[in-house]
């Protein structure tokens, strides 16, 4: 089996007296795009949250690797190889998209905030920030204000910054929200193509999209994770089918 | 795009700074101590700026730090004696250094107008501690009878009671402040404050420590703020509660406005447009502060990005290299 880049061990998250998150733990294995699916209120963005530390858990554990990362700041876990995509697309939107990714490499940079000298001296940055602008295919579009580009190309720049700070593992939330077909095309394979050598946890409701990235597949519903495995079994899951395919037959 | 040839761009920076070594030259001593004033002025400012234009921190307590800096003057200097530049100055950098961190640390907790309030508060603190304890005469203030010197083992270097001596010195500092302020604006430093500062979510899942960083740039502008208040001690020989209040926090802000948030030395021109407007309408004009205040309110509607803004209307001369669109629009240039 491969190597598990994150492990979550049975979070549990209560916003007064409601559970939005109970009991569910998680793998996500290097190499692989795991897709967590659920109908509205499943707990899926209060899970990617509690992943990405932007939210903290009332019980359980998260390991990145061998590191436990559970009680960790959000820019903390970024610093330990954790890299997330928002579902409204956040970027710096007044600079250019070459600044924007030349940002995220400098973050993961072993002088982030270096106080003198230009920004430009940094070779390992400077070569991070090209290879993840011409693997997100906005090479020749580095001198864009990034406000200026198409709601598309924005998603690309934010997977570019998120890929430049070399992330194990990329938490993607509804990535082709709000995109039209073509657009979606493009967002689609670059994510397929981002699991070489890291982990993907992706959540999405387009289930063509899903069912064509997924290696893995986790079902939540009630906050609660009532099935999780291959793509083909987790289809055929009863509890599945009946909690959200629905008994209409095969949503996919 | 009008196709004029481009001045260099060092040429402006340097031609300002020659003009500012002739000045005392060729006016009365007056206007010396009055350039004096502005270059303290904008030193305060350009120092405000670092918080407010770059790190998106509008704080109100930046008299408060110029005022501490003033207030070690005026403790450390001798009734009878010449304080030592050479002593008190670090020691009062230091002190507003230290009142910043300490704010700084309890503030930033907060954000948008909460942080405004809460350094509003922390300003008037100090500044009702010296006012309501006898520390530094209370309410009367105190006076610093003698300038600080700049002596080495008993030698004076340079005479500051000699007003083009002190304008000098205070030349330099301000040299040295836009030139500090640079280096910082354009290292991995600057760029990630002003990340934090357009998109603080994004910053800090990137990795960036958003809390340090900001803390870092909080103190190190108030410590500027308190090498310009060292200065106003110096020059006015008083130091008085007033240093510290809101209302030159305010006025310092109005600077930075008038100046230009996006720029380093944008604040510094804001400093002198401001005082040279006071000077005039104060000579000509019994209700100069309404005058002014109107003056100010034309200028932030007509010119938001500030005075500097008429540089490329006078002189046709874009401020954007269209052929280095790496560089941000917003980062600092000279």
């Amino acid at each position: 089996m491969a190597e598990i880049a994150l492990h979550a061990r049975r979070l549990r998250k209560q916003f007064g007296g409601v559970r939005a998150v109970s009991d569910v733990s998680i793998d996500v294995h290097a190499n692989e795009v795991h897709a967590v699916i659920g109908p509205n209120g499943a707990g899926k963005s209060t899970l990617i949250n509690l992943l990405s530390g932007e939210l903290f858990v009332n019980a359980g554990s998260i390991m990145l690797g061998e590191v436990d990362i559970t009680g960790l700041a959000p820019d903390q876990r970024a610093r330990a190889g954790l890299g997330r995509a928002y579902q409204k697309t956040t970027i710096f939107p007044r600079f250019s998209v070459h600044e924007n990714v030349r940002l995220a490499a400098q973050a993961r940079s072993h002088a982030p905030l270096r106080m003198f000298g230009g920004i430009a001296t940094n070779d390992e940055v400077n070569r991070r920030t090209d290879a993840a602008i011409a693997k997100a295919g906005l090479a020749g579009r580095e001198s864009i204000v990034a406000n200026l580009l198409s709601h598309g190309e924005q998603r690309q720049l934010e997977i570019a910054m998120v890929l430049a700070t070399d992330p194990k593992i990329i938490l993607l939330d509804e990535p082709l929200a709000g995109m039209g077909q073509a657009e979606a095309r493009a967002i689609i394979a670059l994510i397929a193509s981002l699991k070489q050598g890291r982990a993907v946890l992706i959540v999405e409701h387009d289930m063509d999209a899903v069912f064509e990235l997924a290696d893995r597949l986790t079902v939540m519903h009630d906050g609660h994770v009532i099935a999780t495995g291959v793509p083909a079994e987790v289809r055929l899951h009863p509890a599945v089918r009946e909690a959200y395919l629905g008994n209409h037959g095969d949503a996919a | 795009m009008r196709a004029r040839p481009r001045l260099p761009s060092w040429l402006v920076p340097f031609l300002c700074l020659m003009a500012a070594v002739a000045l005392p030259f060729w006016v009365p001593t007056y206007y010396t101590q009055f350039a004096s004033k502005a270059l303290i002025m904008g030193m305060l400012a350009m120092a405000l700026n670092l918080a407010v234009g770059q790190g998106g921190l509008v704080s109100l307590c930046h008299a408060a730090f110029f005022g501490v800096a003033g207030y070690v003057l005026a403790l450390t200097s001798p009734k009878y004696d010449a304080a030592s530049l050479l002593l008190t100055l670090p020691l009062a950098v230091l002190a507003s250094g230290l009142a910043a961190l300490a704010i700084g640390a309890l503030a930033l907790r907060t954000r948008g107008v909460y942080f405004i309030m809460v350094t509003l508060a922390f300003g008037e603190m100090l500044y009702f501690f010296f006012h309501d304890t006898g520390i530094g005469g209370g309410s009367d203030g105190a006076f610093i009878n003698l300038k600080p010197e700049i002596a080495i083992a008993g030698r004076q270097l340079l005479d500051l009671d000699k007003p083009m001596a002190f304008y000098f010195v205070v030349l330099a500092f301000t040299v040295g402040v836009i030139a500090l302020l640079l280096m910082l604006v354009r290292s991995p430093f600057g760029h990630a404050l002003a990340a934090a500062r357009d998109n603080e979510r994004r910053a800090r899942s990137l990795g960036f420590p958003i809390f340090r960083i900001r803390l870092i740039a909080f103190t190190i502008s108030g410590a500027l703020a308190g090498l310009a208040g060292y200065f106003a001690a110096a020059q006015f020989g008083f130091v008085a509660p007033e240093m510290l209040g809101w209302h030159q926090s305010a006025t310092v802000l109005a600077m930075v406005l008038i100046g230009g948030l996006q720029s380093v030395t944008g604040p510094l021109l804001g400093a002198l447009v401001l005082l040279g407007l006071e000077e005039v309408l104060k000579a000509n004009l019994a209700q100069w502060k309404l005058a002014e205040g109107l003056i100010v309110i034309a200028i932030v509607l007509a010119l938001p990005n500030g005075v500097r803004q008429l540089w490329p209307l006078l002189f046709g001369q874009p401020r954007q290299k269209p052929s280095s669109g790496k560089v941000a629009p917003e980062t600092g240039r000279g």
